[in-house]
């Protein structure tokens, strides 16, 4: 790198606008996975299996979602208790009330208090509430992460910059490939006149998985 | 990686590991066609989501360490559609052959899209 490298590589140029590189895609010799898929793709279109408008319509909808669909369903728990009640009992039932549909997979909510704080991973493979906060980062399907939180979550949360007190208790929660988890964060101190949308706001993805709280004022 | 006996490869929680790197990248068109491939097919009945693990445990763990996601998700897809019947290997190795004959990179050999 020349003279003009820095420590926080969101300043770099050649990242798209959520701060990470490009994978490499169109401008590249096609490997033979790219070729697979589109020999794949094309072959399911001409049988009439898929149409390339379900393509296109699935891809849109992959990027539409996002983190802010999962901060939207906390932010309402915080300020809506009943609400919250509703969302700890069945989540599959209580997210459909904010619009966002839970497909086949059994949501489960755990909620952050002063004395617990849960964090998620999928042990097996990469189960993640896709539909709550979008794709899952990287760092939550690689070996790493899956083997060591839940043996050494402290550690592992540490390293994620998240110091929990020992009076606090840390749950670990091991999805499976029918259910998928969502952290409810605590509702940080402060913000008690602030309304749903700028709730929102505080609640990344991190938080939701766990290896994070809600952003404080 | 060394792992005990009563464990497959896969069931890597708890085991040894080293530190977690939190590079992230945003996904590439080809990568979120193979997802779209894989939650069109699964719905439509071609295959669970057992069927996409099943696969992906049988490849092995070096496939894990040498490959990225969605190469090994675009492997077990299309196993999983041979096996259901959705194309035949010929269809496929006569498609896959014709994809690359017309360029060098993918958006020359995945044509204009949609």
């Amino acid at each position: 790198m020349p003279h003009d490298h820095h420590d926080h590589s969101h300043e770099t140029d050649g990242l798209s606008p959520s701060g990470h590189p490009y994978q490499p895609d169109q401008d590249h010799k096609i490997t033979r996975w790219q070729t697979m898929e589109i020999a794949m793709r094309e072959l399911l279109i001409e049988k009439g299996i898929i149409t390339a408008a379900e393509i296109t319509a699935t891809v849109e909808q992959m990027d539409r979602r996002s983190p802010a669909d999962g901060a939207k369903v906390v932010a309402r728990a915080w300020v809506d208790p009943a609400f919250k009640a509703r969302l700890l009992e069945n989540g599959t039932e209580a997210i459909r009330e904010l619009g966002v549909e839970p497909g086949v997979l059994k949501l489960i909510a755990v909620e952050n208090t002063s004395a617990v704080h849960n964090v998620v991973v999928c042990t097996l493979c990469s189960c993640y509430p896709r539909n709550l906060l979008g794709l899952p980062p990287d760092w939550y399907k690689q070996r790493a992460y899956r083997s060591r939180v839940v043996k050494t979550p402290r550690k592992v949360l540490s390293e994620f910059g998240l110091e929990l007190p020992d009076s606090v208790q840390v749950r670990v929660h091991d999805s499976t490939a029918d259910m998928r988890y969502l952290v409810v964060p605590q509702r940080p101190d402060g913000t008690d006149g602030m309304d749903e949308t700028a709730l929102a706001d505080l609640v990344s993805r991190d938080a939701m998985i766990g290896v994070a709280v809600a952003r404080h004022l | 990686m060394e792992t005990d006996k009563i464990h497959r490869w896969h069931d890597m929680g708890g085991q040894p590991a080293g530190e977690i790197n939190r590079e992230e990248h945003d996904f590439a068109l080809w990568e979120k066609r193979v997802d779209a491939l894989q939650v069109l097919t699964s719905t439509k009945g071609y295959f669970t989501v057992d069927g996409l693990r099943r696969v992906l445990e049988d490849m092995g763990e070096e496939a894990f360490e040498t490959m990225t996601y969605y190469e090994r998700w675009v492997q077990s897809v299309n196993q999983n559609l041979l096996e259901a019947g959705a194309y035949t290997i010929a269809e496929l190795a006569e498609r896959m052959e014709q994809v690359q004959s017309r360029g060098e990179t993918y958006g020359e050999c995945a044509g204009p899209g949609e």
